[in-house]
C-alpha cells in the first residue's frame, strides 16, 4: 500500500500516476482491509450505518423497558424482568438506580452512537463524495480511524452497563453535582466513552471539509452543490467547534471523578446530611454553559443532515427544483452561525440572571427564523409537483408536519415566562423527541430507502417499506403526543414511578399505558423495516443505476453500486445546478448535473 | 482515480488537502483550550479568595521552559527551511533539535509537578492547583504528541524524502503548523498561571 500512496502522488509525472492506479485497480484486497480496517468511503459508511442502527435498536429497547416501568410501577416485567439480574432488577421489579442508568444511557446512545454516527458517519461517508465526483474522503486513513475510535467509544459505553455499580445514571446531560457525588463509576465511563467519541467526530468533520472544499468535480461550484452537501458541511463546522467545549468539560468532570477536583463542586456541599470532604470553590454552572454550548449546537448536527436528506427526496420525488435553493443554503449557513450563541435557553431555570435569559431568548427567537425558512421552502416545493408517493417519499413527507410540531413546540421553551411553566416536564421530552424521532429518524429512514439502490443495486420492497411507514407514523404520534398533554399538567419527566403519587398527575396518568403501547407497537413495526433491508440486500428486485430518475451526480456519473476503487471511471464533469428536473423542452424530466446541453 | 491536491495546491482554493485540515484542526483545539481558559476566568472571578500564581509556582523555571518552546519553534522552521534549500542534513540536525528541546521542557515540567505533589498540593488542594494541573498537563499531552509526531517525522518518516520530496516538505510545514500552536498555547498559559 504504501508504494502505492507514494509513487501515485509523486510530483514525478503522469507516468508513475498511471502505474499506481492500474496497480490499486487489480489489487485484490484480503477480507481484512476490505470489510474491517477498510480506508474505502463506501465501506466506512456502510460500517457506521450497521453500528448506528443496532444502536439505535439497543436505546430503543432501554426505552422499552422504561415504559414498562412507567405503564405498570412497581410491577415485575414479563419474561426480560428476570434476566436483568438481582442488582438491577431484584424479582424482576426494575430499581430507580436501574432506571436511571436506562434513562441516562438511552439519551447518550441515541444521540452520540445512533443519531449523529448514521446522519453524519453513514449517509455523509456514503453519499456525500458521491455527489461532489470525488475518489474517495481526502483523508481515507483518518477516516477509518473515526470509524474505529466511535466503535471504541461505543464499546466502553455498553461495557459500563456490566461495571460495579452499572453504568451512568445522572441523564445524559450529567448534571454535577449529582453526577460527580453519585458513588458508582458509571460516570467515569461515560465520561471516558465521550472522549473516544468526540475525538472521532473530530476526525471525521475534519476529512468531511476538506473533501468538500477541495475534492468536487470540474464545474461543481458552491451553488452547484446539491442542498444534502451543504447540510454536511455546516453540521461538520458545528462538530469541529462545539465539540471541543465537550471535551474540555468533560475533561474537567473527570479530573472531578478521579483526581479529588472540585471544578463543578460549590464549597459547603452537604450530601446526606454530611458536608462533603472536598477543596470547593468550583461552579456546577461552568458544567451546564460548557455542555449546552456543545449540545445547542449538537440539536442542529441532529437535524440539518435530515434536513438535506429530506430535501433530495422532495426535489426527486416532486419532479421540480427546490424552492429556493440559494435561500435555503443562506438559512443553512445562517442557522449553523446562530446554534452558537443561544446555548443558556437551556438554562432559564438555573438562576443565571434575567438579563443573560433575556439575551437567549432573543437569540433563540431569531435562530427559529431560518429553521422556518428552510421548512417552508420544503411546503413550497411541493406546489404543483406531480408528486410520486414512494417510500423514501412518505417518509420524507411526513418529515415536514412532524419537525414541524417539533419546531413550534420548541418556542413557549425558548420564551423564558413560559418555560418555568413547561421546563422539565413531559412537555420537553415530547418537543425534542418530534425533532429528533419523527423528524430525524424518519428522514434517515427516508434515506436509507432512498439511497439503497445505489448500495446494493436492488430496491427495497414497497410494500413492506409503506406498512413500515404507516405504522411507525400511527405508533410514534402515539408515543409522543401524549407527552404535551401531560408536560402541559406539569408532570416531571424524570419520576421513576410515571407520577402516581402527585396529585397534580392523576387526571393524565391514564396516558402513559397509552404511550407505553405505542412504543410497543413502534417496535413492532420496525420487524417488517429489518426483514425488508435484509431480505432486499439479496432478494430485492434488481433495478438500474438510475432508478429514481435522479440528476445528482452519485446516480448519473457511476454504476449501482459504484465502483471499489475510486468510484468513478472518469472524473465527472457538472454543467447545472443540482436540481434540473423538468426542464421545459427537454424529452426527459430530468437533466442530470454531468450531461452537457 | 487518486485522489487530488495531496501535494499541489487546487487552483480554485489555493490549498492543498493536509494544509487545510491541519488548519482546521487547529481551530478546534483553539475551541478546546478557548473553554478551559473560559472555565479558568469563571472559576476565578467567582472565587472568594485566590492565590498570586507567582507566590505559588516558580517564574524562574516557567520563564526558562518559555524560551526553551520558543526555541524549538524557531528549529522547527529552521528544519521545514532547509528541505526548502533541498539540505537533508541540516534537516534531521534542526528537527532533532526540535525534539530535545521538547524533552527539556518534560524534564523541567516533571520536577515542577513532582515538587508540588510531595509539598501536598496536587489538583485536590484547591481549584487553583486543580486548574493549573489540567491545563498544563492536557497541554503537556499535546507536547507528548508532537514529539511522536516529530519522531516519526526525523526516523522512519524521513525515507519518503527519497520519494516525494515535496510532500515531505509539506508535511514538515504541517508538522510545523501544529507545533507553534502548543508553543503559543504556553504563551497564553505562562502569564495566566505564574504570573497573574
Amino acid at each position: 500500500m504504501d508504494n502505492v500512496t507514494t509513487a501515485g502522488h509523486a510530483p514525478a509525472g503522469t507516468h508513475a500516476h498511471g502505474h499506481a492506479h492500474a496497480h490499486a485497480d487489480h489489487h485484490e484486497q484480503s477480507f481484512v482491509t476490505k470489510w474491517i480496517f477498510s480506508q474505502d468511503h463506501k465501506v466506512i459508511g456502510i460500517q457506521y450505518t450497521v453500528t448506528s442502527l443496532l444502536f439505535l435498536l439497543f436505546g430503543f429497547a432501554l426505552m422499552a423497558l422504561m415504559r414498562y416501568q412507567l405503564a405498570f410501577p412497581m410491577q415485575p416485567i414479563p419474561v426480560i424482568g428476570t434476566m436483568l439480574g438481582a442488582a438491577n432488577a431484584p424479582g424482576g421489579i426494575m430499581l430507580p438506580e436501574f432506571y436511571n442508568q436506562l434513562g441516562a444511557m438511552h439519551g447518550t446512545i441515541m444521540v452520540f452512537l445512533g443519531v449523529v454516527p448514521l446522519a453524519v458517519g453513514g449517509f455523509g461517508n456514503y453519499v456525500m463524495p458521491l455527489m461532489i465526483g470525488a475518489p474517495d474522503m481526502a483523508f481515507p486513513k483518518l477516516n477509518m480511524a473515526s470509524y474505529w475510535v466511535y466503535f471504541l467509544g461505543g464499546v466502553v459505553m455498553l461495557a459500563s452497563f456490566f461495571m460495579p455499580g452499572g453504568a451512568a445514571q445522572s441523564g445524559w446531560t450529567s448534571y454535577p453535582p449529582l453526577s460527580v457525588i453519585t458513588a458508582t463509576n458509571g460516570q467515569t465511563w461515560w465520561l471516558i466513552g465521550m472522549i473516544f467519541l468526540i475525538t472521532s467526530s473530530l476526525l471525521g468533520s475534519i476529512n468531511f471539509i476538506v473533501t468538500i472544499v477541495q475534492l468536487r468535480a470540474k464545474g461543481l461550484g458552491f451553488f452547484r452543490l446539491p442542498f444534502f452537501v451543504w447540510a454536511q458541511f455546516v453540521t461538520s463546522f458545528l462538530l469541529l467547534l462545539a465539540f471541543p467545549p465537550l471535551e474540555a468539560a468533560g475533561v474537567l468532570q473527570l479530573m472531578d471523578k478521579v483526581a479529588g477536583t472540585s471544578f463543578f463542586l460549590p464549597s459547603g456541599l452537604v450530601v446526606g446530611n454530611r458536608p462533603l470532604d472536598v477543596s470547593g470553590g468550583g461552579n456546577s454552572l461552568l458544567w451546564q454553559h460548557l455542555f449546552w454550548f456543545l449540545a445547542h449546537p449538537e440539536v442542529y448536527v441532529l437535524i440539518l443532515p435530515a434536513m438535506g436528506i429530506v430535501s433530495e427526496i422532495i426535489a426527486n420525488n416532486t419532479r421540480k427544483p427546490l424552492w429556493g435553493y440559494r435561500v435555503l443554503v443562506y438559512a443553512i449557513i445562517f442557522l449553523g452561525f446562530m446554534s452558537f450563541i443561544v446555548w443558556a435557553h437551556h438554562m432559564f431555570m438555573t438562576g443565571m440572571g434575567t438579563t443573560m435569559s433575556s439575551f437567549f431568548q432573543t437569540t433563540t427567537m431569531i435562530i427559529s427564523i431560518p429553521s422556518v425558512i428552510i421548512l417552508s421552502a420544503l411546503f413550497l416545493s411541493l406546489y404543483g409537483g406531480s408528486i410520486r408517493y414512494n417510500t423514501p417519499m412518505l417518509f420524507a413527507l411526513a418529515f415536514l408536519p412532524m419537525f414541524g410540531i417539533g419546531g413550534l413546540t420548541g418556542l413557549p421553551l425558548g420564551l423564558a415566562p413560559s418555560d418555568i411553566h413547561l421546563h422539565d416536564t413531559y412537555y420537553v421530552i415530547g418537543h425534542f423527541h418530534y425533532v429528533v424521532a419523527p423528524g430525524t429518524i424518519f428522514a434517515l429512514l427516508a434515506g436509507i430507502y432512498y439511497w439503497f439502490p445505489k448500495v446494493t443495486g436492488r430496491q427495497m420492497s414497497e410494500l413492506l417499506g409503506k406498512i413500515h411507514f404507516a405504522g411507525s407514523f400511527i405508533f410514534i404520534n402515539g408515543i409522543f403526543f401524549p407527552m404535551f398533554i401531560q408536560g402541559l399538567h406539569g408532570v416531571n419527566r424524570r419520576l421513576y414511578d410515571g407520577g402516581v403519587q402527585y396529585a397534580h398527575a392523576q387526571p393524565v396518568l391514564h396516558w402513559n399505558q397509552v404511550m407505553s403501547y405505542a412504543a410497543w407497537g413502534l417496535m413492532l413495526f420496525q420487524i417488517p423495516f429489518i426483514f425488508n433491508f435484509f431480505w432486499s440486500i439479496w432478494k430485492g428486485k434488481p433495478v438500474g443505476s438510475n432508478p429514481w430518475k435522479a440528476t445528482t451526480l452519485e446516480w448519473t456519473a457511476t454504476t449501482s453500486p459504484p465502483l471499489a476503487h475510486g468510484n468513478f471511471e472518469t472524473a465527472p464533469e457538472v454543467f447545472h445546478g443540482p436540481y434540473e428536473y423538468s426542464v421545459p423542452g427537454r424529452a426527459q424530466d430530468f437533466l442530470p448535473q454531468n450531461q452537457r446541453d | 482515480m487518486e485522489i487530488p491536491y495531496t501535494v499541489e495546491a487546487r487552483p480554485d482554493t489555493g490549498l492543498a488537502n493536509g494544509k487545510l485540515g491541519v488548519w482546521l484542526f487547529l481551530a478546534s483545539e483553539v475551541m478546546l483550550f478557548a473553554a478551559l481558559f473560559s472555565s479558568y476566568i469563571l472559576l476565578r472571578v467567582g472565587s472568594t479568595e485566590w492565590p498570586n500564581g507567582s507566590e505559588e509556582l516558580s517564574v524562574p523555571l516557567a520563564f526558562f521552559n518559555t524560551v526553551v518552546l520558543i526555541t524549538s519553534s524557531v528549529t522547527m522552521v529552521m528544519a521545514w527551511a532547509s528541505l526548502k534549500m533541498n539540505n537533508f542534513g541540516k534537516f534531521r540536525l534542526f528537527l532533532g533539535a526540535t525534539i530535545l528541546l521538547s524533552f527539556v521542557f518534560l524534564v523541567v515540567k516533571y520536577f515542577e509537578y513532582s515538587h508540588h505533589l510531595h509539598a501536598g498540593e496536587g489538583p485536590w488542594h484547591n481549584t487553583y492547583y486543580a486548574i493549573y494541573f489540567t491545563i498544563t498537563g492536557l497541554h503537556g499531552l499535546h507536547i507528548i504528541g508532537g514529539i511522536v509526531v516529530n519522531a516519526y517525522l526525523w526516523g522512519p518518516g524521513a525515507k519518503m524524502w527519497q520519494t516525494a520530496k515535496e510532500r515531505f516538505t509539506n508535511r514538515i510545514e504541517i508538522a510545523g503548523l501544529y507545533w507553534h500552536f502548543v508553543d503559543l498555547v504556553w504563551i497564553f498559559l505562562f502569564p495566566v498561571l505564574y504570573l497573574l
